[in-house]
């Protein structure tokens, strides 16, 4: 996957990862890939809500040693 | 693009976690691409109050208000669990371990990312507190001009 930009949101708590992954993807074209990095536990259903939202795709999440990783095509 | 979405808050309550709570939401739904105003009315004006003291012409009522009130976001205290003061020490240094933001922190973020802070200044003016006093940068409004936001409005919270 081609990935654009990344977050990284390790350690910050509400509202933070939503905060900075939407000025991330402020800077992202139509179609590119941005990937962000979270311990948020709330994040998976923070992000693919905000994803819908905004007409931006989750094109998948995998967890690893507790750090939630999110790719989401901008819409 | 569509036309954005709008979420308007109205901050009646003083209380440091209260306000939290709406400052969390307002910012969260400027990250959702929403125009947010969060209306200060009643004790929740002192969340948009300067830290430092600002030499100002008061009455004695006004300025028995201003010396009661907290100075600031910083200084309200808690809903719950004050414990005279302590409540909020505490909070604040719990909030430090979880990397959660604090209410001075969520205010700035708040004005970097455009949520409109209105003053009520009717309110202010029960209150004795001038313009002087509040931070740089929020507007002043009465009833009207939140119903204007608050009817078109997707999101519409009391706090």
């Amino acid at each position: 996957m081609n990935v654009t930009k990344v977050v990284d949101a390790k350690g910050l708590a509400c509202p933070m990862p939503i905060v900075k992954t939407k000025k991330a993807m402020n800077e992202l074209e139509s179609g590119q890939v941005l990937e962000i990095h979270t311990t948020d536990k709330g994040a998976k259903n923070d992000l693919t809500a905000w994803a819908k939202s905004g007409g931006h795709e989750l094109l998948k999440h995998e967890e690893e040693d507790k750090v939630l990783k999110f790719w989401i095509k901008k819409g | 693009m569509t036309e954005k979405k709008k979420t308007t808050i109205v901050l009646f309550s003083g209380d440091y976690d209260k306000a939290m709570a709406a400052y969390i939401i307002a910012n969260g739904a400027a990250a959702y691409d929403h125009e947010v105003t969060i209306f200060h009315t009643f004790w929740g004006l002192n969340a948009l109050r300067k830290g430092e003291n600002i030499p100002v012409k008061k009455g004695f009522m006004e300025k028995m208000f201003g010396k009661m009130m907290p100075r600031g976001a910083d200084k309200m205290g808690l809903s719950k669990m004050n414990f005279a003061g302590f409540g909020p020490i505490m909070i604040k240094d719990i909030m430090k371990k979880h990397n959660a933001m604090s209410l001075p922190q969520l205010i700035e973020m708040a004005q970097e990312q455009d949520v409109k802070l209105v003053a009520c200044t009717m309110t202010m003016d029960l209150l004795g507190l001038k313009q002087e006093e509040l931070l740089d940068n929020i507007e002043y409004a009465g009833v009207a001009a939140y119903l204007a936001d608050a009817e078109e409005g997707n999101v519409n919270l009391f706090i």
